[in-house]
């Protein structure tokens, strides 16, 4: 049976690695999908049939007691299910951050919690077996796990805007949290080097979550893309540590995976930020932008939806350029409508899409894709730069950091060396925008000053559907 | 004992290898269905709770625990596959509309 269950274990591991593999494209993502169902079914069951585990190694009751306490798996498993198809068939895409956010704090908790579990466990039955690199893996996984958990729940709060998005200070916090994080990792040697310390555990759990609040409330509301992938990669190691814990390499396998694609999105969205991890973790963004508040008064020049038209109209291709405020507005659909309207007169419209448009990583391009828009339209900053010179209009709808020039040219800015979209080098511009306040960062954009840019003042999504209702208006004249 | 860990740390560090250069690969397209996928997928801490559970000579404690490790990790399974399967679906190349 134990033979069995390895090799069962193998073959799951192999799934989820074909799983992530199968989303390098669309077309075969939903492969992905199956083949991580099936290698997580696998697991389950091989764990049921190969009962007892590594875990009651000693107590070998193959065929009797095949699984004790079935009754508090089976509900356990009955309500997980009950709770997690609604929630992922009524969560609305917008939501998807807070819902990930969610997740990776259900995870982290479970991994905790089993790592706790474990420890007692283990303290009860032989304390001998609590030494080495056991405990280290165990103080590992319900560090990461506790601290994890609260992070979550914290990042949960903001996204949700429950918690305010701007950072929350005050003096010495970096040193606070350090000396914090010191106390944790003090108590943690103490009970490796002595395991029968248990009455420290507690302690240590009570720290890992608090340490877990204060790591993410100093961080704003603009910096969750980034902080959303590094809780995600603690949430994978939390639970490859767990592997190490309970000698599983499934567990190993499949938490490294989770750990290094958080690692990769992290690193991708920092570099989208022009940020360094430190800075993103400790820097307190939102202390930086107090000396911008120079207001003198600039002109520029704005369009009726009318006018705006008829230029899209005239155009032969088109960028549009959408960031969060679009989805705020819930003007995908109307986007869409433009996007048909536009192509259907011979236009090409393409999407720019930055990699921070919307609140986690790849976020824009699903709410675009949930209202229909090809995905061979939806284009990358870097792939997309390129065109915007032959561009006859870059329509920029909600974003605003991501395009200012000032991220190229003002060494003085505070997203200077930011990369953003050359919306500027299109032949036309066009910003549809509530007012002239500046954005989120509260940086001034230039971009809004250029004599070719037009300023489209209005809601997203009423200004969009005027749009559409001007171009067929025009083609029936 | 010492060769379970260097075990361990061997698969572990062939898995990250292979985690790195599979997602550097992956469309930033997919990031977010990718993030609800690999959060499905860390949801293999499902085993370890099962393990902790079912041991017969688990105490409340354990079982308690282990209840509300599995309650929370059942649920990352069931929805994270789903959204992320509801996600990618919404990805389609334009069908025969002109």
């Amino acid at each position: 049976m134990e033979h069995l269950v390895q090799y069962i274990y193998i073959i799951s591991a192999g799934l989820f690695i074909l799983s992530l593999k199968w989303m390098n494209h669309p077309a075969s993502s939903r492969h992905g999908v199956i083949a991580g169902e099936i290698g997580m079914l696998l697991a389950v069951v091989g764990t049921f049939i190969g009962f007892p585990g590594p875990v009651t190694a000693g107590v070998n009751a193959v065929g009797i007691a095949f699984v004790a306490n079935w009754p508090w798996i089976i509900s356990a498993f009955v309500i997980g299910i009950a709770v997690g198809i609604p929630i992922a068939y009524i969560m609305p895409m917008t939501a998807v951050p807070q819902r990930t956010a969610l997740s990776h704090a259900c995870g982290a908790l479970a991994a905790a919690l089993v790592g706790t579990a474990e420890f007692y466990q283990r303290q009860g039955n032989n304390a001998a077996e609590l030494r080495g690199f056991i405990i280290v893996a165990l103080v590992v996984e319900t560090l990461l796990g506790y601290l994890t958990f609260t992070g979550s729940l914290m990042a949960m709060g903001k996204l949700q805007e429950v918690l305010p998005q701007r950072p929350i200070t005050y003096r010495n916090q970096n040193a606070v949290n350090f000396v914090l994080f010191a106390i944790a990792a003090a108590l943690a040697v103490w009970m490796a080097i002595d395991p029968t310390q248990t009455q420290l555990f507690p302690i240590f759990a009570g720290l890992a979550l608090l340490f877990g609040v204060l790591l993410i409330i100093p961080i704003g509301g603009a910096d969750m893309p980034t902080v959303i992938a590094i809780l995600n990669s603690y949430a994978g190691l939390s639970a490859c540590a767990m592997g190490f814990a309970l000698n599983n390499r499934l567990l190993v396998v499949a938490g490294a995976l989770d750990g290094s694609s958080g690692l990769i999105l992290s690193i991708i969205m920092c570099k989208a930020m022009n940020r360094s991890f430190t800075n993103v973790l400790f820097g307190a963004f939102g202390q930086v932008q107090v000396s911008t508040g120079k207001t003198e008064q600039r002109s520029y020049r704005s369009a009726s939806a009318e006018e705006a038209a008829s230029i899209l109209e005239a155009a032969t291709s088109v960028i549009i350029v959408p960031g969060y405020g679009l989805a705020v507005a819930q003007a995908q659909h109307k986007i869409r409508e433009l996007f048909d309207s536009l192509t259907k007169r011979g236009v090409e419209v393409k999407f720019g899409i930055h990699p921070v448009a919307g609140r986690m990583p790849g976020h824009m391009n699903v709410l675009l894709a949930e209202a229909d828009i090809p995905y061979d339209k939806l284009v990358e900053m870097d792939d997309i730069n390129g065109d915007f010179p032959q561009c006859d209009v870059a329509l920029v709808i909600g974003a605003n950091d991501v395009t200012n020039p000032k991220a190229r040219t003002d060494k003085g800015s505070p997203i200077y060396g930011m990369p953003i979209l050359d919306v500027d080098k299109a032949r036309t511009v066009m910003v549809i925008k509530r007012s002239m306040n500046p954005g989120f960062a509260g940086i001034d954009n230039d971009l809004y000053y250029l004599d070719k840019t037009l300023m489209l003042f209005g809601d997203a999504k009423a200004f969009v559907s005027e749009l559409v209702k001007e171009l067929p208006a025009r083609a029936a004249a | 004992m010492a060769n379970n860990l260097e075990l361990g740390l061997f698969v572990f560090m062939l898995a990250t290898f292979i985690g790195l250069e599979v997602i550097r690969k992956v469309s930033p397209l997919l990031h977010t269905p990718l993030m609800s996928l690999t959060n499905a997928i860390s949801a293999i801490s499902v085993v370890g709770a099962i393990l902790i559970t079912g041991n017969p000579d688990a105490t409340t404690l354990s079982k308690v625990l282990g209840f509300i490790a599995i309650t929370a990790v059942v649920t990352n399974i069931v929805s994270g596959f789903l959204i992320t399967d509801r996600m990618v679906k919404m990805f389609k190349k334009r069908e025969g509309k002109k």
